[in-house]
């Protein structure tokens, strides 16, 4: 399955050999690096899949177009690069031929071991990850984290969905149940029984990130349960979306923006913006400032934004969308307000407790709240 | 009507509704990969034909806007990689299931390659005709959907079937699959004989990668096939290499795969993964209750268990 970027690596590899020693180039390669710092800012992207799946990978890779838009920017990039000995590889192969400033391995297990270990060996570059794994106590100060809170425009999209439902059952495809899939769930559900409390949603786990049999058989058989709104957490929403389109039901999209995939029946949806976060880091590397370990965000920093909304959305639809938006970008609005009971009852967040979006509580999350049809249990 | 029943019956018209949407392209794969190994030889390169039929399939319908023709090129690239799969294979001390293995990364590798451009653009997808409309469940009538690749696969099978069991090139399959002794005897070229069963084979495992992205899930991306085309090739080991049981085959395991969702769906939240692997585990519990000490691999073509040469 992986035979296109063995070849790449090959290549790169003998393209290695064909020049000479393998250390002469790391030379060759730091002194490109030192004469480049000055003019431009050099930038290397490493995607897990392919950079225009509709989904993550093109959300990050969205971003990198957009930083590489300023003129003192050299952005570069590859994608479908496997969560092995290849991403360190390629990481090598940015820093020592490309220059590279900073590394951005965007896919999630790239950071341990490979971007941990590659980081040691290189500590004048920056690598930053996209995840939250980054501990002040375990790693190196050359590594860092950012994220953004998409479960906010996921809450917002849920808005719509309780509002535009006519069966008040909505379906949600998610890959495997691990803590930023469940709060996305829980945004989801949250959202949609703010303002229509008979909202239930029926969840599916894949049992992978890419199956999109599976995803496709997932969204008939909830359209068939009734369902008439679909959304997901996936790697590439396309066929859920292209699907719900085809079966004449609602849709809200995930990571990018899906409405052209689904003119009629595409609601909203939650997308990442990495072109801000990218172009920040980019400004501080220019200024020579120091860049922080950790950055994390939701709307009211710009790091996730909402999809525009599909024709069929209702004026009222819009209004409280956007008044759930507005609070979220005040900074100090939080779904997660007791009481609250998960699913099968019980009190998770009792009366008179709240986590605001930064609790590092949230982010171990393993319940689905009440309304949501499922189990974290596998 | 109470709330179980109505459970039960949606979980059994989706693994219907499944086996017929997610088992087309186990239908025609099989029914490639029994043509090929009834002439006595191996290919297990069917999972790069079928996702090299799919991109192809996609890109040539997306560029033509005709998803007929589509397909047609899809069949026809799955054909170019089986007469690549044989070419090489009648080499001297060749071993067909080495070259499989290879063509099958050779196969994806460049299909992956090829596509890049065609996982964003929607291209015209194939049609589908109802035979459900006298029902009035909806779920039932979505079910019924039928794509005309599932009706091709239909009369495909017992037409395979008469072919090898009553025509005179399917005898000649045969001769050449059971014994190369035999098969030279009579004047029989082996070599062209198995090219173009190959061929053949790998028309079809291309035409079920065309299913896979112009009808069902119907979108190219390099995660489609998710290894599809070696379940296919091993589900033609238990169908006894019998095109008819290929077939049911095929719907057992399209129906499986529709298990873990539809019980989803309904509620029955737990046991996911489990639900998931069905079709695996299915595979392994007929492959267990079938086999015997007695009767290893019956209906095997004599070539592939004592190479003729």
């Amino acid at each position: 399955m992986k035979t296109t970027e063995k070849h790449y690596t090959l290549t790169r590899r003998s393209l290695l050999k064909g020049m000479g020693s393998v250390s002469l180039l790391g030379l060759f390669g730091s002194r490109m690096r030192y004469a480049n710092a000055g003019s431009k800012v050099n930038m290397g992207f490493i995607y897990v899949g392919p950079r225009d799946d509709f989904g993550y990978n093109q959300a990050h890779f969205e971003g990198k177009s957009g930083v590489a838009s300023q003129a003192w920017v050299n952005a570069f990039d590859q994608e479908s690069v496997p969560e092995t000995v290849e991403v360190q590889k390629a990481m090598e192969s940015m820093i020592n031929l490309d220059g590279a400033q900073v590394l951005f391995p965007t896919s999630f297990g790239y950071f341990d071991p490979h971007i941990l270990k590659i980081a040691k060996k290189y500590p004048e570059i920056m690598f930053l990850h996209c995840g939250g794994l980054w501990d002040e106590k375990k790693h190196p100060k050359n590594v860092g984290s950012y994220f953004g809170y998409i479960d906010e425009p996921v809450y917002v999209a849920g808005v719509v969905a309780g509002l535009m439902s006519k069966t008040n059952k909505l379906g949600f495809i998610a890959a495997i149940p691990i803590p930023q899939v469940l709060k996305n769930i829980n945004c989801f559900t949250m959202g949609a029984r703010s303002v229509n409390p008979d909202i239930t949603t029926n969840v599916i786990f894949t049992g992978g990130w890419a199956n999109p049999v599976k995803e496709a058989e997932a969204a008939n058989s909830m359209v068939d349960q009734g369902v008439d709104v679909l959304t997901c957490h996936v790697d590439s929403p396309k066929v859920i979306v292209e699907t719900a389109e085809k079966r004449g039901v609602y849709s809200c999209g995930y990571h990018t923006n899906q409405l052209p995939l689904a003119p009629k029946g595409f609601l909203t949806g939650a997308e990442w913006n990495w072109t801000n976060v990218y172009t920040d880091y980019a400004k501080m590397i220019k200024n020579d400032e120091l860049i922080p370990n950790l950055v994390r965000g939701g709307l009211k920093e710009g790091i996730v934004k909402s999809s525009p909304y599909g024709s069929a959305v209702t004026p009222a639809a819009k209004k409280a969308a956007d008044a759930a938006r507005e609070k979220f970008k005040t900074g100090n609005f939080t779904a997660f307000v007791g009481p609250i009971k998960d699913n099968t009852g019980k009190v998770v967040i009792p009366e008179g407790k709240s986590y605001p979006q930064r609790d590092l509580w949230l982010e171990s999350m393993d319940w689905l709240v009440e309304g949501v049809i499922g189990s974290t249990k596998s | 009507m109470n709330g179980d029943d109505f459970s039960l019956l949606s979980v059994i018209i989706a693994v219907l509704g499944g086996a017929i949407r997610v088992g087309t392209p186990f239908i025609f794969v099989s029914l490639g990969e029994c043509l090929t190994e009834k002439s006595g030889r191996i290919n297990l390169g069917l999972e790069g034909n079928l996702v090299m039929g799919a991109m192809a399939g996609y890109a040539i319908s997306y560029l033509s806007g005709s998803p007929w023709l589509g397909v047609l090129v899809a069949g026809l690239s799955g054909a170019a990689l089986g007469l690549l799969h044989a070419y090489l294979c009648q080499q001297p001390r060749v071993n067909d299931i080495a070259v499989g293995i290879a063509l099958m990364i050779l196969g994806t590798g460049l299909a992956f390659y090829m596509g890049k451009s065609f996982i964003q653009p929607q291209a015209p997808r194939l049609g589908s005709f109802s035979l459900g409309s006298w029902s009035d469940i909806p779920a039932l009538r979505a079910a019924l959907e039928i794509n005309v690749l599932f009706i091709v696969g239909i009369i495909l099978t017992p037409a395979m079937a008469w072919f090898f069991k009553y025509s005179r090139w399917g005898l000649i399959v045969r001769t050449v699959g059971e014994s190369t002794d035999a098969a030279l005897a009579s004047g029989f070229n082996i070599n062209a004989v198995r090219m173009l069963s190959t061929m053949a084979g790998g028309f079809l495992a291309g035409v079920g990668g065309s299913f896979l992205s112009l009808y069902y899930p119907g979108s190219w991306n390099e995660g489609l096939s998710s290894g599809q085309g070696l379940m296919a090739v091993a589900l033609v080991i238990f169908a006894r290499w019998n095109p008819v049981n290929c077939f049911y085959a095929s719907l057992l395991f399209g129906g499986a795969a529709a298990l873990g969702p539809a019980l989803q769906s309904v509620g029955v939240t737990s046991g996911y993964y489990l639900f998931n692997a069905a079709p695996y585990v299915l595979t392994l519990a007929i492959m267990v209750s079938t086999s015997s000490n007695n009767r290893v691999l019956t209906g095997i073509p004599g070539d592939l268990v004592n190479p003729g040469r």
